[in-house]
């Protein structure tokens, strides 16, 4: 039966694994849910104090919960990113258990407790995890009530569940706290106990408000920032001055004079320090940074030029897709080939880029990390310090006097609490740099601010263990700074797209290639086990290696530089060519959307560009191609939703058209923008149509569309890396401007009915067509095309004197 | 605190509350309020007073903490998130974001409500422009913006009494 489950289940297939019923304890107050989370494992660690750690990790049950009787703690092994997944994997959970959703307690993934499933990324949580859950849950409802009829000697359709109670007909009740037994679901899942019907939901399907907001708009402590140990001390990295630099002199002097601080970490060019006071270790760092000496050489590429660096450099060159049936839509001649001379009416170029883009998460990367006290440095930089002579063998002890003696002589070497997007492949690259085994190492996923991607999180890990390992027993806590934040984490790749097509005597496309350069996507930890480690500071360890450029993962997993580059219209040819870039001078890894971010833009920037060709209107034209009819559907709702037929032309004013199916294969999104140009862009308003299948939580849906969307606005208008030979130069929010309260368009949302399709990844869908359509009113509102992001005022003045 | 290492006796003025720190007089406000009076609250975005993170209000005027040596607050009123509202009763404006669901991370919200609640002050009947200026200060990434700008228009029509 394996075979039918989701994936994520079928590798993790035993119940209690996901699922846990617990009596007592329900009454829905704060002490209540803390108590669910520190029997549970983010709690592992020592690193206990006050609500940070729970909290920042566990979600609570819903308002005006249940007044005794038990909860369920549902461990799924996704991660709450800002995006909501945690309340809406509860809504699932409580839905197919039929218990209120204030039982349902969802627990933060930790490694050896959760289930592994991957990382929190690509806009699968609630298409996959949600799936597995779903079974997991109909199963333990199933035993569950098998138990209690038993218990009543009646058939199981006899009983009613409601809120976990489970009713026999003469009165008598048991429930799920009154039975709870955790060998109930110690079996691997079966998948054979259908869930619910989507016509039988009363939870899912509702805007259930955000079970983790009222703390973190509060200011309760809810952050991996917010983690505040007995014992804790403060970390700081100093990182090299240039990409390559190596450090060939270091005076430590000054930074070890200061109170408290307890250790200098060198090993190689990672340079970093440990303090008792986070005030002090600033100062500790700012003097090491004055005393050390690096050799420095130029090594990244001629940001003025950076297209011809990316079409120029080495490459592995890839056909993606191509056609190879026939089109049947069209009836054309075999696909493939290229169209017959004679229908060629016209054919067209054009070339379109995207610079470096910084994930630029408003809460630097942070990660705390304890070494066991007996845990030898081995594996670790070596301290060139000395310890506090004041009294840290106290605080040592502070460090291990909580709970459960994190730091003490029992449980794993290394503890550490990260906001990664998938603790399992954050272990494995943890012990792959330091040469522990991964039992060695225990991951707690604590929240951190919205990264839409791989930012520093994983990096800020290995400082912290590195850090940690030099001081065994102390926990000790590193936040990067602004500027290493939009300096150093990993950025989404530039790339180049070159778009061709030939068109017949009405503008139709006959052939169309689309060509990308640039690097891989994704540099995660576990992208590339066979490489070095995945991680900032393992390239700076002596023997250190740089991390490699990235792979391309294959169409059918979405695809990376090559992501939404195969065309959603009924075209009689296509091919899908990609140079990966095989140097990669910038660190990139995901950046929400990946590839699909600049295909898309370039793809219906072209499109439009030939409907114009053709004098035909853009709305038209893309409905003339798209044979999908929930494709058709949502362009047509964008469009009618905006009065694109009614408008009204204005001096400096524009509208336009994008749209994609995110991968291919998740939610559909048609975007109208409307914009004001004369040579700066602004975005006036967003009218956005997704269909996404099934939708938990329509609210937490809407927020997600709007707020990618807005984020589209701002990398499109604003945002771009900048740099020297040497290094990033755009490392504050002055030199790295992203959108503002006063800059914000209108957005308006509407969410197609599901008509009861399964759910589709929607987290990124807004991306790739909010950029297109604000290039194509742009044209709309100017007359010129411009190819080149940002839409800044200097890009559209160059493409005007293009 | 327990793990004072160095540094000087000092007070400060917090949320109604005359507190005993151990640091320098030139340690930001920012640290003094996270690490040695455990209020997580006020985060840490910049450290260059570019995002407002850490916004608090010093005297009732917004102020980054982040960039604000200890010794600029002596004898003047610090007050935190945790000072508005309590959680049985949040400040209005922290009621309508949550109320609006008016967040996806959350991570700036401390100092939207800081410089919201120090516009509703001054200007009680805001129109969406005024409140877009007065929170041009503070980014947000997750482009919660609209959200944001529609809840505090609704604690403000709450605080005037018409809702």
């Amino acid at each position: 039966m394996s075979s039918a489950l989701p994936p994520s289940l079928a590798a993790n297939p035993r119940l209690g694994d996901w699922l846990r019923v617990r009596p007592g304890g329900a009454a829905k107050d704060g002490s209540a849910q803390e108590g669910g989370a520190q029997e549970g494992g983010a709690q592992e660690g020592g690193a206990q104090e006050g609500g940070a750690q729970e909290g920042g990790a566990q979600e609570g049950g819903a308002e005006g919960g249940a007044a005794g009787g038990g909860f369920v703690e549902v461990w799924p092994g996704k991660v709450e990113l800002g995006q909501g997944v945690l309340t809406a994997l509860a809504q699932v959970a409580a839905e197919e258990l039929d218990v209120g959703l204030g039982r349902v307690r969802m627990m933060p993934a930790v490694t050896g407790l959760s289930p592994d499933e991957g990382y929190t990324a690509g806009s699968m949580s609630v298409q996959y995890s949600g799936a597995a859950l779903r079974l997991v849950c109909a199963e333990a409802r199933g035993l569950y009530l098998a138990a209690a009829a038993a218990r009543f000697g009646v058939t199981e359709d006899k009983l009613t569940v409601a809120d976990g109670e489970f009713g026999a007909p003469d009165g008598r009740a048991t429930s799920y706290w009154e039975l709870a037994d955790d060998d109930l679901l110690d079996r691997p899942a079966t998948g054979s106990y259908p869930p619910k019907p989507v016509s039988a939901y009363r939870l899912v399907g509702t805007s259930v408000p955000r079970l983790d907001l009222p703390d973190k708009i509060a200011g309760r402590p809810r952050y991996a920032h917010d983690l505040s140990p007995d014992g804790l001390c403060y970390g700081r990295v100093v990182r090299p001055p240039a990409r390559g630099a190596t450090l060939t002199g270091l005076d430590t002097a000054a930074a070890l004079a200061l109170p408290g601080v307890l250790t200098v970490v060198r090993d190689g060019s990672f340079l970093g320090v440990v303090a008792e006071r986070e005030e002090v270790v600033l100062l500790a760092a700012d003097r090491l940074r004055a005393g050390a000496v690096w050799d420095r050489r130029p090594t990244l590429p001629d940001a003025a030029d950076l297209p011809a660096f990316l079409v120029g450099a080495a490459a592995e060159t890839t056909v993606l897709a191509e056609t190879t049936v026939l089109a049947e839509t069209t009836g054309s001649a075999e696909a493939g080939e290229p169209p017959a001379p004679g229908r060629v009416a016209a054919s067209h170029e054009a070339t379109y880029h995207r610079p470096y883009l910084a994930h630029a998460s408003m809460g630097p990367s942070t990660a705390t990390a304890l070494a066991r006290a007996d845990a030898s440095a081995s594996a670790s930089a070596s301290g060139d310090g000395r310890a506090s002579d004041t009294d840290g063998a106290s605080a040592s002890s502070g460090a291990t006097g909580n709970r459960d003696q994190g730091g003490g002589q029992d449980g794993p070497r290394l503890r550490v609490w990260s906001h990664t997007q998938g603790v399992y492949q954050l272990r494995a690259e943890l012990a792959r740099a330091l040469r522990l085994a991964p039992g060695d190492i225990t991951v707690a996923h604590v929240a951190g601010a919205g990264c839409y991607g791989h930012n520093g999180a994983d990096d800020a890990a290995l400082d912290a263990a590195l850090l940690a390992l030099a001081v065994p027993g102390r926990p000790v806590q590193v936040v990067w700074s602004r500027a290493d934040e939009l300096g150093w984490a990993p950025f989404g790749a530039a790339a180049v797209v070159r778009l061709a097509a030939d068109t017949d005597p009405a503008g139709d496309v006959l052939s169309w290639r689309h060509e990308i350069w640039g690097n891989g996507h994704s540099t995660r930890p576990g992208s590339n086990p066979a490489g070095p480690a995945a991680l900032l500071a393992a390239e700076h360890r002596a023997g250190g290696a740089d991390i490699e450029p990235a792979a391309e993962p294959p169409l059918a997993r979405g695809g990376g530089a090559g992501r939404n580059a195969v065309p959603p219209y009924a075209f009689p040819a296509y091919q899908v060519v990609n140079h990966r870039l095989l140097e990669m001078p910038l660190r990139v890894s995901a950046l929400r959307s990946l590839g699909a971010f600049l295909n898309v833009f370039a793809a219906e920037s072209f499109l439009d560009e030939l409907a114009a060709a053709a004098g035909r209107d853009p709305v038209e034209y893309r409905l003339s191609g798209l044979a999908d009819p929930r494709a058709r559907a949502v362009v047509e709702a964008a469009a009618r939703r905006s009065s694109w037929a009614d408008w009204t032309p204005a001096e400096s004013a524009g509208h336009g058209i994008g749209f994609a199916r995110y991968k291919n294969s998740a939610a559909y999104c048609a975007v109208v923008a409307e914009v004001t140009a004369v040579t700066e862009v602004r975005v006036r308003r967003l009218t956005i149509a997704v269909d996404a299948g099934l939708i938990v939580n329509p609210d937490g849906a809407a927020n997600q569309v709007e707020g990618g969307a807005i984020q589209a606005v701002s990398w499109t208008l604003k945002e771009q890396v900048r740099f020297d030979r040497y290094g990033v130069t755009s490392d504050t929010w002055e030199t790295y401007p992203i959108l503002r309260f006063s800059e914000v368009p209108a957005v308006d949302v509407e969410l197609l009915p599901g008509g009861g399709h399964p759910a589709l990844g929607i987290g990124e869908t807004a991306q790739g067509p909010v950029a297109a359509a604000i290039g194509n009113a742009v044209y709309d509102a100017l007359g010129v095309r411009v190819r080149t992001l940002p839409l800044t005022e200097e890009n559209v003045v160059a493409a005007m004197e293009a | 605190m327990d793990n004072e290492r160095g540094g000087a006796p000092a007070t400060v003025l917090v949320n109604g509350q005359c507190r005993a720190v151990n640091t320098e007089p030139d340690t930001a406000l920012l640290y003094v309020l996270r690490n040695h009076l455990g209020l997580k609250g006020t985060r840490f975005g910049c450290g260059l007073g570019l995002c407002g993170a850490c916004l608090v209000l010093v005297d009732g005027q917004p102020a980054y903490s982040c960039d604000l040596p200890l010794w600029a607050v002596r004898d003047k009123e610090v007050t935190t998130v945790e000072g508005l509202g309590t959680p049985r009763l949040p400040h209005p404006v922290t009621r309508a974001l949550i109320a609006g669901q008016a967040a996806q991370c959350g991570y700036c919200l401390s100092g939207v409500i800081i410089a919201a609640t120090a516009l509703l002050k001054r200007n009680p009947d805001p129109s969406d422009t005024e409140v877009r200026a007065a929170l041009d200060g503070n980014l947000c990434r997750c482009g919660s913006h609209n959200r944001i700008v529609r809840a505090v228009l609704a604690a403000a029509a709450e605080l005037r009494g018409e809702a």
